[in-house]
This record gives C-alpha cells, sequence and structure tokens, in this order.
C-alpha cells in the first residue's frame, strides 16, 4: 500500500463519519520500490493531499526528507516533486495494519494490500 | 474500429478517372503538403491482389503531374501518400483492373494492434469475467481517459479494465470483494490450470505490459461500503459490475461472530453473503461516482439488461451525472449489456440528499434484481422441463 492511497482512505465503521480519517498506520514490513519520476503526475496530486495525515503516517514510517508543506510554485520544484514522489508513491507497505482513529477497529495490510471489509454491524447505514 | 484514415484527393474507377478527380482538387488543399521545403512520400496499397515492384512505381511515377515541390524520403517523411486500388473481395476471381482507385494523405491509423497485443489470451492473470482487450480500450476511450489521471475501479477483478487506463497514461487503482481474486489465488480460470501461480496478480498483469509503473493499488473492500475519504480525486471509474451470473453479487452482512481483521486465511474474507440487489448496486456505483469523481471526470460501466422489458427508463440516473452514451451489446436472444457512459457536471452536496433516489428508481428496476433468473430462464425452458430455480439463494 503506497501512502497516497493511505493519504485517501477512512474509517467506514458504523458512526465515525470524518473521524475515521486519518487511519493510523502500523506497518511490520516495507519496501521501497523505485518508481519512474514523473513530475507532471506528482504536481496534480499535491493539491489532494490532505497534509498532516501524510506527516503522520511519514512520521510511523520514519521516512526522512518528506517536506511539511507544498512549497510556493510547487508545479516547478524538482526537488520538491521528487521528495513528494519518494514519499507517495515509492514506499509500499506489505504487512501491517491500519486503524480507525475512532472506533479502534484493525484491518490488516498482507502482501501490499489493505483489507477493509466489515460486518454489517460495522457498517455506516 | 477504422484501420487507417485518409484525407481524400481523388477517386476513380479507372486510373483516367482518378487522374481527372485528382485534377478538380483544390489547389490550395494541396499546396500545404507539397511545400519545397517539407519531405514526402507516396505508398501504393492494393486490395486482393499483389502488384511487382515495377507495377507499383509505374503507377507512382504516372502522378508526376502532381505539383510535389518536395523531397522524397522513404524513411521519415513528414507527408505519407497513399494511392489505393480496390481489386473487389473474391481472391479466387481478382480482375485485371482495379473496381476502384483511391488517392490521398495519409492522417492516421486505428489502433487495432493494441487489441492482439493486450489480447487476454496471452495475458498471464485472467478470471472467468476478464473483459475482452477490444472492449476495455473502447471503456478507457469512453472515459476519456488520459495521462496523469487517477483511474479506479470498484469491482477490479482480475484487472483487466485497469490496463487499458494504464495504457494511456493513467495511474491505476482498483477494489474487489473477493479476497481470492485481488491476491491472485485460488482456483485459477484457465483451462488445465489447477491453481494460480504466484506470478499472477494484478500488478504481474501491469507489468507484463510494462505498465507496473502506473499501479497504485488494490485493496479488499465491498463496493457498497466504500472506505475513501470526502473528497473528488478520481478522473474516471470505469467498471465492470457483476451482473450475478458467472460471478455472484455479493455484499458483506451481518454475523454471530465478529470477524477477526487481523487474521489471515487462505479463503474468502467476505463474512457473509447478502443478496445485494442489482438496483441498489447500480445506485451505490452512481452515488458513489458522484461524489467522487471530478467534475467533467467519467462513470463508464456496463447494465446488464433483459431485452424484453428494456426501456430507457431504466437506465440509473443522478442529478450530478449526465448521461452521455448507451451501446447495446447482445449477450444472448433476450438479454444485453448496456455500456453506459455518464459525465459529473454538478457538484455533490452531501449523501443523505439523495436517499430518495433509490426509491425512486427501485420499481422501473425490479427486472434487473431477477436478472439471474431470466438470464437462466431461456436456457432452462430450451433444455429440460420447468425446475426450481437454483437462484432462490440470490434472491
Amino acid at each position: 500500500m503506497k501512502l497516497l492511497t493511505h493519504n485517501l482512505l477512512s474509517s467506514h465503521v458504523r458512526g465515525v463519519g470524518p473521524r475515521g480519517f486519518p487511519l493510523r498506520l502500523q506497518a511490520s514490513e516495507v519496501r521501497v520500490n523505485p518508481v519512474e519520476f514523473n513530475p507532471d503526475f506528482v504536481a496534480r496530486m499535491i493539491p489532494k493531499v490532505e497534509w498532516s495525515a501524510l506527516l503522520e503516517a511519514a512520521e510511523t514510517l520514519h521516512l526522512t526528507e518528506v517536506p511539511s508543506a507544498p512549497a510556493e510554485g510547487y508545479e516547478r520544484d524538482e526537488e520538491f516533486l521528487r521528495k513528494m514522489h519518494h514519499v507517495l508513491l515509492e514506499v509500499d507497505v506489505l504487512e501491517g495494519t491500519l486503524q480507525c482513529p475512532e472506533s479502534g477497529r484493525l484491518f490488516p495490510i498482507s502482501r501490499g494490500i489493505p483489507n477493509m471489509l466489515l460486518n454489517d454491524e460495522e457498517t455506516e447505514t | 474500429m477504422e484501420r487507417s484514415i485518409f484525407e481524400l484527393w481523388g477517386h476513380g474507377k479507372s486510373r483516367e478517372e482518378l487522374y481527372t478527380s485528382l485534377k478538380k482538387y483544390p489547389m490550395e488543399k494541396m499546396v500545404p503538403y507539397l511545400q519545397a521545403d517539407s519531405t514526402y512520400k507516396i505508398q501504393i496499397h492494393t486490395f486482393n491482389k499483389t502488384l511487382t515492384q515495377e507495377e507499383k512505381v509505374h503507377r507512382i511515377d504516372a502522378l508526376e503531374f502532381l505539383p510535389f515541390e518536395g523531397k522524397v524520403n522513404l524513411k521519415k517523411p513528414q507527408h505519407i501518400f497513399f494511392i489505393l486500388e480496390d481489386y473487389g473481395l473474391d481472391p479466387n476471381r481478382i480482375p485485371e483492373s482495379p473496381h476502384n482507385i483511391y488517392f490521398g494523405r495519409w492522417i492516421a491509423d486505428g489502433q487495432r494492434e493494441l487489441i492482439e497485443s493486450y489480447s487476454v489470451k496471452k495475458r498471464h492473470y485472467i478470471g472467468n469475467t476478464s473483459m475482452d482487450a477490444g472492449l476495455s480500450f473502447i471503456m478507457a476511450n469512453h472515459g476519456k481517459v488520459k495521462e496523469n489521471d487517477i483511474v479506479f475501479d470498484p469491482f477490479v477483478g482480475t484487472g483487466g479494465l485497469l490496463i487499458a487506463s494504464a495504457h494511456f497514461g493513467a495511474y491505476v487503482c482498483g477494489t474487489d470483494i473477493d479476497y481470492n481474486t485481488v491476491h491472485g489465488l485460488g482456483k485459477a480460470s484457465r483451462k488445465n490450470q489447477k491453481w494460480r501461480g504466484p506470478d499472477e496478480n494484478i500488478r504481474a498483469n501491469l507489468r507484463q505490459y510494462g505498465l507496473e509503473k502506473y499501479y497504485l493499488d488494490v485493496l479488499v473492500s465491498d463496493a457498497s461500503t466504500p472506505s475513501w475519504r470526502k473528497g473528488t480525486y478520481f478522473d474516471a471509474i470505469i467498471t465492470d459490475p457483476p451482473y450475478g451470473i458467472r460471478e455472484s453479487t455479493r455484499r458483506t452482512g451481518s454475523q454471530k461472530e465478529i470477524a477477526k481483521g487481523i487474521e489471515k486465511c487462505p479463503e474468502s474474507h467476505v463474512p457473509v453473503s447478502l443478496s445485494y440487489h442489482l438496483s441498489e448496486m447500480f445506485f451505490d456505483l452512481l452515488n458513489f461516482a458522484a461524489e467522487t469523481l471530478v467534475l467533467g471526470g467519467r462513470l463508464v460501466y456496463w447494465l446488464p439488461v433483459y431485452t424484453p422489458e428494456y426501456t430507457e427508463e431504466m437506465v440509473p440516473w443522478h442529478p450530478c451525472l449526465q448521461l452521455m452514451s448507451n451501446c447495446e451489446q447482445k449477450l444472448s436472444t433476450h438479454t444485453a449489456r448496456r455500456l453506459i457512459t455518464m459525465e459529473k457536471v454538478k457538484t455533490f452536496e452531501n449523501r443523505d440528499q439523495y436517499s430518495h433516489l433509490l426509491s425512486d428508481q427501485i420499481l422501473p428496476y425490479q427486472g434487473h434484481n431477477s436478472f439471474r433468473e431470466k438470464y437462466f430462464s431461456g436456457v432452462t425452458k430450451r433444455i429440460m422441463p420447468r425446475k426450481k430455480s437454483p437462484t432462490r439463494s440470490e434472491n
């Protein structure tokens, strides 16, 4: 699971609503995958990122060199975009859990794939 | 899908007619492509006949009267012109002279070679319902997928639809309720193969085509209870939802024991399968698309229909989505599926606002809930006397 994806995920346990975001990340196995740098794509993603959630996840994974906010004129700032590219797309959580911050419900990540399935009691109506 | 597109400059049923026709073609339309500082080449293509090199050269030379000022470049010309000669369709009766001759400027080739290179036959990971390669490209086209888009498939299965979008330079992600399919586990769909190998998963499919860099993520998730935060981040949602025939329509339901979330299990993780009425599923899909698509983003999906009862009113609608197209593909004498394309034209307000839509739409939709029964009723009527339907548990 990449951090870009983590940034978009939220818990949908019943009654939790927007407090289900962000999911607390815990990782027991992480892999760094080189991915071809595409500055245009990264620049497009920047406005969609919830920054504090990203920083929280990056810290859990002990990532360094994570920009704390979008730089002014970031679209043309290659160094900034390269760092963001690395954080969002190249760090892959293979094994771990995502935890609903409100209910504590755990969602497992195995082989890089999160399992977000809930029971009927837990889902929102 | 076309093979090639040409700008027609002249046409005739004989060479003389062609030349007359060419001489009538407006000079101002020709001149931009015949400039002295440009390069060109003339090719000849014959349908249903083979010409010798000498014959080909002879025909090209005969066009000397055209005001070509540029230089001939056979390797990388700026402009390519074609003489097309049509010798009919019967390979056993090839005429001496062509039925038709055309001359024109080549513009583009249709991308039929995509279909062959992405054929499902060669793909590493397939499932029972993997989409035909050609259709998946058509869907990506309908979705106006372009470079740097994010495309999502909520019923991703083996990821076939993602491949087409990745080919166009979009970054792709998907979810599916079936743990085994997403992980690439379980029984294989390929004949003569028992269990899926370690190489068989969605990521491997993209890798096979050199498109792995476009793989974002796949998740095990129930499309009726999506796990995405509030916001608009998908440029297109391209999907083939289950019809309830080959792949069953499921949704997580309540059960007595609480699922142990962190337990690893080789079987599917779905606690209990509820019957998931098709109409609810389309309502959920449209609502989800309306909420998570960017403005101008597109939803492309297949809608199964029972042809004798189908009317346009049955096509699901949503105030935020505009219907762009609705194309039929026949599946059997009494069933078909329709490729629906919708575009988001209005901002999504909040989820409660649209809850009445389901009840508004469910009545004309009843046919869809028993689509599976109707699909099989035609078959069983022909093969055996009236039997109790095997699908009771689904309904």
